[in-house]
């Protein structure tokens, strides 16, 4: 029982860091990425081809480019991961978000949907359909007599995650594009008036979301294992959090992300690991219905 | 008023015997086209209440992947320990006879049709007090789970699979089997059409048009809305109950969470299909159905491997550049073609307004 | 209206001449080419072993057809495949067959990877009559359905690791033994399953966990905790190659001591290799493996293939690829008996099959199984930090002993 909290809390930090992304970009832009699990493969395989390294020469017209970048630890892809990603983020938004912003929430979770699938083959394209891990080589904790384990890589990527989401907080609050960002999620009409410039704004905004989901990617790359297709998961969890924290309450999503590790974990001993993904998907049901009913009362509902 | 009912008449029985001489024409496309009529079933259904009530569903696999697996259980426990048969890996055999093959699957389908008609009733209440992308995303998570729970069942094979009975070996001719679930997904490809084509004409569509225009108006008006929005998703669910029936017996082989509740394929296809087409349309779903089914065989097998990267391509494509589908561009193209002259007027009126 | 009625007509009468003039023009035989038609996944969560299964089947083309292909009525054919991607997805499988029977004119036909496609395409293929040579579905209902077209080169999955259950009672003195489980929710993992509660009835051995992944699963901590809480003498895991990383990399990290382990796919995943020291001792099941003895004329033997294999893909041949491989000289062994393009002769014929090639002997059973071929087991067993998997039962190509039990953990360099 102590295994499976700890286990929950870890993950669950993992999974608040993606959330922040996704209810940064909803808040701001007012769109639903499906393709946001996907970012946080992508950002995996990035930690992955690190971990590897890279050899290969590119022919072109007869001249031989080699491409060799020696394999490097891991770890160093929290910080290279989210570089890399930050720019993926802000072309993605410059070739198809940018279309989406201003429109009906429907056609974006639609188009995002399109980006995953794209997403998807082509990084079983590139890197195969093999399951694939990068080995961090941290060894283990053990507590209480090695009755409970903590891999270190946990710890690391739990703390990695706390780390990135204050100093987005400290970013928010203090930056002159944070200033813009949180303006511009308050009322775009007005921030525009005041000279913000929002689409600058917005293309921001997608690109720290893919650069958290590449810090994220990275250390699940440590964590988990890395496959094209496992995308999915980790957007609707995101997108879970999100809608129990609400838009922009970091602590609440730090906590619900920390809840929805644990939840995981015990739905795993209760019901039995083949129910374990249905019951994460049950509760995203169970909790909109119950928002629902909470809110009709009031004669409301979900906005 | 009159010319333009008869060359509907001419148009409509063109269409049922082009429909019933298909399999014969083409023979070796028989399965293509009853995929091609399974789909317009589900395009056309979804579109009823993702297209004229305005609640996107991506939920509606819930019901094919109900059908399917109803339709199968009834065909074989009607007659046998529908335990044994799922159970360790199909260790016994047991078969069907001919009478006992197509009792089965009628009584079979018969369920698959009422069972989730009712399920979406049940639930409607609950899932329906949503709204725009909450209630897409509730969908989602509904027609996931229900993959993931079905593949936990034992009953119904779980993991295993769930290997459908096979069509009777009394039958030598190889051409019946695809003939049969043709005409009977034509069949039920016929009644959704004339059921949706009434719809289209009854104050009930209007009633629909009126919660996806403004919900609440439409209850400051007095009309019972939460009523009108379940009827709507039970209507959508027997035709998708059905057609996973159909659907089952032609793959002849149930995987939870791949074949039955294929929410990302299936599930999605069905959206993008109607929007393909337009959505909100009588013929935009079919047509849209039909492009979509053609080019999806027409060209996927060519580009081997990379189909999924031009189906997401093409998705973000439709979506983005084309969300009225190709009916509503068409009419906004040449409205007067539609003869909705004045209801065009209104309608961009509309769009201005908002 | 009458406008865009006309336009539509015309549009599905043009749409009708297409097709009707597209309909089966194709033939069995072309030329000189025998077609095969196989749907195999090159997309989705099976394409990585979908490709080993596609290099197996184009490198046993490639051979046979560059020393002389197929004998038939003294023309020689060569072969050639029409490969679709059945996008990991039955439905998808069953509707490709469908295809290529129907509009390519198929009428011989490989098998796709894994049980549960397979078992979407056998009853298709079986109402046309047209003979398939399967490679890659194990799964024990497929030989209990009667189909007399259905010819596995493979051992059936339920055998996959009953042998190491055996393993485990024998060297628990013979006495039962305790069994911790998961298997991942698919037909191939669960008919291995099938196979474990045989044995462990057989033996009186007691199951404590029975854990079923989901298949999107990689993250099975939770079940590890209670194999760590309940300390089984065995723990048996199967999910494809996704289930033995995820199983080693866990299993390494939260430091599970237990006496066995035994998996399957441990060679797709190329385990040793992802996770080198740390899947050391790990029991895994195999079709084959090149270090055994059979021959043929074609690949030689065993050590051979995986060269010549290592050198045209650049990777060590995991088995299903030599399996794949095997399915076509099953084939053109067939072919050349029955000296027929008759589909029911060369059904007869591959009845009859009975014969070695470097993956195994190959005999079918009255079911389509192959009746000839014991399963193997091999241990990961390193140098330093070079891992190797040696095959460790059964006896006969035994090159190394069995290590029993796994070192704790905390004893482990």
């Amino acid at each position: 029982m102590v295994q499976a909290s700890l286990d929950g809390i870890l993950l669950g930090i993992l999974f608040a860091l993606i959330a922040y992304g996704m209810a940064l970009q909803w808040g701001v832009m007012n769109i639903i990425n499906i393709a946001q699990g996907d970012l946080v493969i992508l950002g995996g395989y990035i930690a992955y081809t690190l971990f590897i390294g890279i050899d290969l020469t590119l022919r072109f017209k007869g001249i031989e480019i080699p491409i060799v970048i020696p394999p490097i630890h891991p770890a160093w892809g929290v910080i290279i991961s989210p570089i890399i990603m930050y720019f993926v983020g802000v072309g993605l938004y410059k070739l198809v978000i940018n279309k989406v912003v201003d429109r009906d929430l429907f056609i974006s979770i639609l188009a995002t949907f399109g980006i995953a699938i794209v997403f998807q083959q082509l990084m079983n394209f590139i890197f195969g359909a093999d399951v694939v891990v990068a080995q961090s080589e941290y060894g283990t904790t053990m507590l209480f007599d090695n009755s409970v384990t903590l891999p270190n890589s946990k710890i690391f990527a739990a703390v990695i995650s706390v780390i990135y989401a204050i100093a987005l907080v400290i970013y928010m609050k203090k930056s002159r594009l944070g200033r813009a960002i949180r303006a511009t999620a308050q009322n775009a009409r007005a921030a525009k008036i005041l000279g913000v410039d929002t689409e600058k704004v917005y293309a921001a905004t997608f690109g720290i979301n893919a650069a958290l989901c590449g810090v994220a990617g990275a250390l699940i790359a440590i964590t988990l294992t890395l496959h094209p297709y496992v995308g999915l998961p980790y957007t609707v969890r995101s997108f879970m959090i999100v809608i129990v924290a609400g838009l922009g309450n970091l602590p609440a999503v730090a906590i619900s992300g920390m809840g929805l590790g644990l939840f995981e974990e015990f739905a795993d001993y209760i019901l039995g690991t083949e129910f374990r993904i249905g019951a994460v998907f049950m509760l995203l049901v169970f909790i909109l219905v119950y928002r629902r009913f909470k809110l009709s009362k009031k004669r409301e509902y979900l906005k | 008023m009159n010319a333009i009912k008869q060359k509907d008449l001419i148009l409509y029985s063109g269409l049922i015997i082009l429909g019933l001489a298909a399999p014969f024409l083409f023979s070796a496309f028989k399965v293509q086209l009853t995929y091609l009529c399974v789909l317009i079933v589900l395009a056309m259904t979804w579109n009823l209440q993702g297209g004229e009530m305005g609640y996107n569903s991506f939920g509606n696999i819930l019901f094919y992947g109900l059908g399917m697996y109803l339709t199968a259980s009834v065909q074989v426990g009607m007659f046998f320990p529908l335990a044994e048969w799922t159970e360790s890996g199909g260790e016994k055999t047991f078969v069907h006879t001919t009478a006992q093959y197509f009792q089965g699957i009628s009584v079979g389908l018969l369920v698959a049709a009422i069972v989730p008609t009712l399920v979406a009733g049940a639930i409607g209440y609950a899932i329906l007090g949503l709204r725009g992308h909450y209630f897409a995303i509730c969908t989602l998570g509904l027609g996931i789970a229900a993959g993931e729970i079905a593949g936990g069942i034992e009953i119904i094979g779980a993991g295993q699979g769930f290997t459908t009975p096979p069509f009777p070996a009394e039958i030598v001719d190889p051409e019946a089997r695809g003939q049969f679930f043709y005409f009977l997904s034509f069949l039920v490809l016929v009644l959704a059409f004339v059921f949706v084509k009434y719809i289209y004409g009854s104050r009930f569509r209007l009633i629909l048009n009126a919660i996806r225009d403004n919900e609440d108006k439409a209850e400051a008006m007095g009309i019972q809305t939460m009523k009108y929005k379940i009827v709507g998703w039970m209507c959508s669910a027997f035709f998708c109950g059905l057609a996973g029936g159909i659907m089952g017996g032609l793959i002849g082989y149930i995987d939870s969470t791949d074949v039955a509740f294929d929410g990302r394929e299936m599930g999605v296809f069905m959206v993008l299909m109607a929007i393909l087409g337009g959505k909100g349309t009588l013929w935009g779903p079919v047509i849209g159905a039909t492009l979509f089914h053609f080019f999806k065989e027409g060209l996927w097998t060519f580009i081997l491997g990379w189909q999924y990267v031009a189906l997401g391509v093409l998705i973000v494509v439709i979506v983005v550049y084309f969300p009225e589908g190709l009916m509503g561009w068409l009419r906004e193209k040449y409205p007067d073609r539609f003869g909705e002259v004045i209801d065009e007027k209104d309608r961009k009126a509309q769009v201005e307004i908002k | 209206m009458n406008k865009l009625v006309k336009l539509f007509i015309t549009s599905v009468s043009a749409i009708t001449l297409a097709l009707a003039s597209f309909t089966s023009s194709f033939a069995k035989v072309e030329g000189e080419y025998i077609v095969l038609g196989s749907a195999i996944s090159l997309t989705g969560k099976y394409s990585s072993n979908g490709v080993h299964t596609q290099n197996g089947y184009n490198m046993a083309v490639e051979r046979i057809n560059s020393m002389g292909g197929v004998e038939v009525q003294g023309k020689k054919y060569k072969f050639e495949i029409i490969y679709y991607d059945d996008e990991s997805n039955p439905k998808r499988a069953a509707q490709l067959a469908e295809r290529l029977i129907k509009q390519d004119g198929v009428h011989y036909m490989l098998g796709p990877y894994s049980s549960g496609l397979t078992k979407a395409i056998a009853p298709v293929t079986e109402k046309y009559k047209i003979p398939m040579v399967e490679a890659n579905g194990a799964s024990r209902s497929l030989f209990t359905k009667g189909y007399k077209y259905l010819f596995a080169v493979l051992s059936p999955a339920n055998q996959y690791l009953e042998v190491a259950i055996d393993l485990a009672v024998e060297k628990n003195g013979g006495k039962p033994v305790r069994i911790a489980q998961a298997f991942e929710q698919d037909a191939f993992s669960q008919d291995v399953r099938l196979g474990i509660l045989d044995a462990a009835k057989r033996t009186g051995s007691e199951i404590i966990i029975d854990d079923k992944l989901p298949k999107e699963l990689n993250d099975m901590a939770a079940t590890l905790a209670k194999v760590k809480a309940t300390k089984p003498d065995v723990l048996v895991v199967s999910g494809h190659t996704k289930g033995a990383l995820t199983a080693i990399r866990q299993i390494s990290e939260m430091k599970v001591d237990v006496p066995m382990l035994a998996m399957t796919h441990c060679d797709a995943a190329k385990l040793s290799k992802q996770h080198g020291k740390n899947s050391e001792f790990a029991l895994c099941a195999s079709q084959w493996h090149k270090n055994l003895s059979y021959k043929d004329n074609f690949f030689g033997g065993g050590k051979k293939y995986a060269k010549d294999f290592t050198k045209e893909f650049g990777y060590d041949p995991p088995y299903q690829s030599a399996e794949s491989s095997a399915a076509l000289l099953v084939f053109k062994d067939a072919f050349e008996r029955a000296n027929s393009f008759d589909r029911d002769a060369v059904r007869d014929a591959l009845k009859d099959t009975d014969m070695q090639t470097f993956y195994g002997n190959i005999k079918f059973g009255p079911g389509g199984q192959n009746i000839a071929k014991p399963m193997i087991l091999f241990q990961v067993r390193c140098k330093g930090d070079d891992c190797e998997n040696r095959v460790v039962a059964p006896t006969k190509w035994a090159s190394d002993k069995f290590y029993h039990p796994i070192p704790k953990w905390s004893e482990r360099s």
